[in-house]
């Protein structure tokens, strides 16, 4: 299984702070997509992944065990 | 003295953060305190929420820590960010910087507060009379416009060109 943290807008959108995939492995865009068709979570644009805590770009592949995290614009300060 | 990145839910204590940084070599500590204001752009906020990805924001302030110390040799850091409701006046941010020398301490905690901003997973919400929202990018540049953060905002510890 693969654990999905949301956040501020998105967590609040999405009605829930996390989502378990269970899947052996995915991407990441496909995780986007699942958040919009079954969230409306529109996680496309002015968002960041982590992967285990560490910034990532691209699509990514994930495995059962990560922890995928969509961090909205911080407003931390 | 120990190393000091943490998020915390209850209220910050600025002198233990100085003591943090406090060593025989330095002959400066800056510290930058953060608070809850009341007046946006002629908007009044009556307070705030913070909500933080714990791990991974200390995780980032750490690595904050890090960025200093390379490009501010003699140069020790601790920052502190609360989470959870805050009223008005309170401090929601506090870095503390001491080095040899005065210029270091004061470029470091300014550069400390930059970077929270740009990289740290922390979130505001406020709340004014009328309604409530989540603020984005603090920094009023277009956030990562192409779907992803620049490079700027990716800039791990090593190489770290940010200016």
């Amino acid at each position: 299984m693969i654990s999905v943290l949301l956040f501020a807008g998105l967590a609040e959108k999405a009605g829930k702070q996390q989502i378990i995939i269970q899947k052996d492995q995915t991407t990441i865009d496909e995780i986007k997509i699942e958040l919009q068709e079954v969230y409306g979570v529109d996680a496309a644009q002015n968002v960041m992944v982590a992967v285990n805590e560490i910034y990532t770009r691209g699509n990514a592949e994930v495995r059962s065990g990560d922890t995928v995290a969509f961090i909205p614009p911080v407003s931390g300060g | 003295m120990s190393e000091l990145f943490k998020i915390t839910k209850t209220p910050i204590d600025v002198n233990e953060l100085i003591q943090h940084v406090t060593r025989r070599k330095a002959g400066a500590i800056t510290t930058f305190i953060g608070t809850v204001r009341e007046w946006t752009n002629g908007k009044k906020t009556l307070r705030l929420t913070y909500e933080a990805y714990i791990p991974m924001a200390e995780r980032m302030l750490s690595q904050i820590g890090q960025e200093i110390k390379k490009r501010w040799p003699d140069t020790e850091a601790a920052i502190v960010h609360r989470v959870g409701t805050l009223e008005i006046t309170d401090i929601a941010v506090a870095i503390a910087v001491s080095s040899p020398h005065r210029k270091a301490a004061y470029e470091a905690n300014e550069y400390a507060i930059e970077r929270i901003k740009e990289i740290v997973p922390i979130w505001k919400k406020e709340y004014w009379e009328d309604g409530e929202a989540w603020i984005g990018d603090q920094l009023e540049t277009v956030s990562y416009p192409e779907g992803k953060p620049s490079d700027l905002q990716l800039a791990a510890k090593e190489g770290d060109q940010h200016d």
